[in-house]
């Protein structure tokens, strides 16, 4: 009798599963029946014609990828010098050890020292704390604080310096302040995926390359990196996909729904393949007209940003098979 | 007892880790081109005194020292030294070989590639120089592009020798170098460190009293972080003039 | 050594050092920026408004502008009670069922299945919500409005899922084997030892999942902007539209002046939102961390 019981709640358990599976099914069968059918050749070149009715999403596919590979610039350095600075330039043994020592040290010579490493521990953990924050704050907080300080504080000062007055052509949205917000927004992805990764490489081989005389910069540019590539090229891929799909963040920092023109500078406005799902979706006059194209759009979308995460998946899985010798 | 003409000098030498003082006021001079080797039970500090000489221990928190090791008539921590040159002229082998997850001809190079060397000409002969010296070059001259990770536990020690031997170094220092090698990849290593004693100065750890008596000239016993006795090999383990040492030779205790 | 090599290791800590300070300048700033923009509404007579105003209406665009937040903050709280309601059972149980009952080919399966349905754009999310789940739900069960909070709260939980799962699943895995092995060793079935040894010994875990899973739904934007109905109202039914504080701030940001009192009430929210989320985010955290020192102390 227990055993049935047994049976049945783990079949309950097991259904949850199947809900989430069925989910997923249902959606993507029903964008790629609806969508798939809609990209056609035309589609894809074309710009869009007719108020958005018709046409193609052409400006929308170059304007977000535009977008992203600004974003990658960006977040991809920045996001890996920080997490080399985290997991190679600060104490391994954390804030209480840290302290500890050298609270223990007290009346003998070499206090400074272990006072300094107390201090990067500090500063590893309240940097650690940021990122961790930074993961958790909204998108739509982006979206402000993109329109608040990179084109109302940092493009506005720039146009009063550079620009005759009453000009404005950093003080508004485009491609760069739209990248750096975005950027933003994924460094913490990036930052995690790459301290993995540098988590990855074992320590003597470290202690060897200082042993051999080379600096730290020497060995990690040498044997930590190098060691860590397939890792940090997840990390940096994960988080350009999840850039890529973001909305709220271009809403005020650059998106534009029309422009009959494709964009050729970072100060340009672009169009972005989900801000017109956005706008199709909650802005057309006729609904009904206007959804195969939705769906085209919302497939390419899908698509774009599916192929990214296998990719990362990929090249992780590859990763792990060929280090576990 | 003093040397002429000593490759290292040590003289007051303390370490302490934090509080705890590992190394007590060891003095002793290392001869030029031979091979002296460090004794003594587990945790009696011989480890870490070796990795004195090359600074290893510089990247552990709390470590401090006082006392003098010279190198050539230079004090090795005083301030404003150098301590990457330092580990080119003194070279380290560790217990557990730890290749490059590079090619075997890039593993070898590598010291030479971050002092500037790009010549291929004398990157080529440095390699082949090195791994002859370490006995190995026969058996992967015709692979040097393989991956050194493919090599089996022995040849990978001897590629960490031969990746040492490629930069110069004055004095070569092994810490346990073949404990993790079964006896026959032991057997190599023990006569090319026989070998390699004409061209450098080496010191090496060993728990094994057996190997230190068969290849060193000089051999050191610790105990607790003191040095016990030194002298010539043949008299620590024939006529030791300490008791501690006979009673560790005998294995009274080990 | 050359002094080139010296210098270019100096420079390159420079960098790294300057780059670790990254995160929390921008953190700080982030802060910053957003409370500056809502010095305008930062009054009594402002909070008043926002939130003790009767009724309460938020149509900052008429002749005498209403702000009261309390339909926004009220289209929050219904989506994200909505969303939680279906994400922290169907996570939970997922994990249950894939930590301990899933032979390992069909933990291979499930982990990437949740990792896709963790990379839907939210956006996409919305779009499917709109069109074809808003269909469906009234088809089914007969609504009154096609876009309520039950639309929107439920494709919110869609994207909730990967979150309660993945926190929870890592906290059920952490569970020491000695726990399963003393149950069994006392005649309990596989799903009593699930249930009343591995689950409890896993909470935290589970909870820090909640708190996070309730810092993203607080958060997100598109989903409930575009399957909420858009209609700022103030009602505790589930089944009438919603605005949310993200969706308003999503909604009306475009059409509003530069320094207004709209614009800093809009900005007044998004430093709502901040805050929620960073105190939620900050407890999830804490839990997280406090996890895993007790693990690695149990190891040691």
């Amino acid at each position: 009798m227990r055993k049935v019981k047994d049976r049945v709640f783990i079949a309950l358990l097991g259904t949850s599963v199947l809900l989430i599976l069925a989910i997923l099914v249902v959606l993507i069968a029903n964008i790629a029946y609806h969508g798939a059918r809609q990209v056609t050749w035309e589609f894809i070149t074309q710009p869009p014609r007719d108020g958005l009715m018709a046409g193609g999403i052409f400006p929308a596919i170059v304007g977000t990828a535009a977008l992203v590979i600004l974003m990658s610039v960006v977040a991809v350095p920045l996001g890996v010098a920080t997490a080399i600075y985290l997991h190679e330039y600060t104490p391994a043994e954390g804030l209480t050890l840290a302290w500890r020592r050298f609270k223990a040290s007290k009346g003998r010579p070499g206090r400074g020292r272990l006072l300094a490493r107390a201090a990067s521990a500090l500063l590893a953990t309240v940097t650690r704390s940021a990122v961790a924050n930074l993961a958790g704050v909204p998108s739509i907080v982006f979206g402000l604080f993109g329109l608040g300080f990179f084109i109302q504080f940092i493009g506005r000062n720039i146009d009063r310096v550079t620009q005759p007055p009453g000009e404005v052509l950093w003080g508004q949205g485009s491609l760069l302040w739209a990248a750096c917000t975005l950027a933003l927004l994924t460094l913490p992805t990036v930052i995690v995926a790459t301290e993995e990764a540098l988590r990855t490489v074992p320590q003597d081989l470290r202690e060897a390359s200082l042993a051999l005389g080379a600096t730290q910069w020497e060995t990690i540019r040498r044997v930590v990196l190098p060691g860590s590539l397939s890792g940090i090229l997840t990390g940096a891929i994960l988080g350009i996909s999840r850039g890529a799909g973001e909305v709220a963040p271009i809403l005020f920092t650059g998106a534009a729904y029309y422009l009959p023109y494709l964009p050729t500078d970072v100060t340009d406005q672009f169009m972005h393949l989900g801000y017109h799902v956005l706008i199709l979706s909650t802005q057309s006059p006729d609904v009904e007209a206007t959804k195969p194209l939705l769906y085209g759009t919302v497939f390419v979308l899908l698509a774009l940003t599916f192929l990214l995460n296998i990719a990362g998946v990929l090249i992780r899985t590859r990763t792990r098979s060929r280090g576990s010798r | 007892m003093t040397t002429t003409n000593p490759a290292i000098e040590v003289r007051d030498f303390n370490f302490f880790y934090g509080d705890n003082k590992v190394l007590h006021d060891i003095a002793l001079d290392i001869p030029q081109k031979q091979v002296t080797a460090f004794i003594g039970p587990s945790g009696c500090g011989k480890s870490t005194f070796l990795r004195s000489i090359n600074r290893m221990n510089d990247i552990i928190p709390g470590a401090r020292v006082e006392g003098r090791i010279s190198l050539g008539g230079q004090d090795l921590y005083a301030p404003g030294v150098d301590v990457v040159s330092l580990r080119r002229r003194v070279g380290m082998v560790f217990q557990k070989s730890n290749p490059f997850p590079k090619s075997i001809y890039e593993n070898v190079a590598y010291g030479l590639r971050i002092a500037g060397e790009s010549d291929k000409r004398v990157l080529d002969s440095t390699i082949e120089r090195s791994l002859q010296r370490a006995a190995l070059w026969d058996e992967v001259k015709d692979r040097l592009n393989a991956s050194a990770l493919a090599l089996s536990g022995g040849q990978q020690q001897r590629l960490c020798i031969a990746r040492a031997l490629a930069v110069d170094p004055e004095v070569l220092l092994m810490d346990e170098p073949a404990s993790a090698l079964d006896p026959i990849a032991t057997q190599k290593i023990e006569e090319l460190v026989y070998e390699l004693k004409n061209n450098y100065t080496i010191v090496i750890v060993t728990h094994n009293m057996q190997q230190a008596a068969r290849v060193s000239q000089r051999t050191a016993f610790f105990m607790l972080g003191k040095l016990v006795e030194f002298d010539d090999t043949r008299t620590i383990f024939m006529t030791p003039k300490e008791k501690l040492t006979e009673d560790y030779i005998t294995g009274r205790f080990g | 050594m050359s002094r080139p090599r010296h210098v270019r290791n100096a420079l390159m800590t420079g960098v790294f050092s300057l780059a670790g300070w990254v995160a929390i300048v921008f953190i700080f700033l982030i802060f910053l920026f957003t409370f500056k923009e809502t010095t305008v509404v930062l009054n009594v007579e402002h909070m008043k408004a926002f939130f003790l105003a009767n009724p309460p209406v938020w149509q900052p665009t008429s002749d005498i502008p209403k702000l009261s937040l309390i339909p926004i903050i009220l289209g929050t709280l219904k989506a994200t009670v909505v969303g939680l309601l279906f994400a922290c059972p169907v996570g939970v149980a997922a994990a249950l069922f894939s930590s301990e009952f899933a032979p390992p080919r069909l933990r291979e399966v499930i982990k990437p299945t949740i990792e896709l349905l963790a990379g839907i754009p939210s956006v996409v999310m919305g779009f499917f919500a709109l069109i074809v789940l808003a269909t469906w739900l009234q088809d089914t069960f007969g609504f009154v409005y096609r876009l309520n909070a039950v639309n929107a709260g439920l494709a919110l939980g869609f994207a909730l899922v990967p979150i309660v799962y993945t926190i929870s699943e890592d906290g059920l895995a952490a569970v020491p084997r000695a726990h399963r092995e003393a149950s069994y060793a006392l005649g309990a079935t596989r799903f009593q030892t699930a249930w009343k040894v591995v689950l409890p010994a896993a909470a935290p875990a589970v909870f820090a999942s909640f708190v996070l899973a309730f810092g993203r739904a607080v958060g997100e934007t598109m989903i409930l902007l575009m399957a909420g109905g858009n209609a700022a109202i103030t009602s505790f039914s589930l089944l009438d539209p919603l605005r949310t504080l993200s969706a308003t701030i999503a909604a009306e940001m475009g059409e509003v002046v530069v320094g207004s009192e709209h614009y800093a009430a809009l900005f007044f929210m998004g430093a709502l939102l901040f805050v929620i989320t960073f105190i939620s985010n900050t407890v999830g955290q804490m839990v997280i961390r406090r996890m895993s020192r007790r693990m690695q102390g149990a190891a040691s």
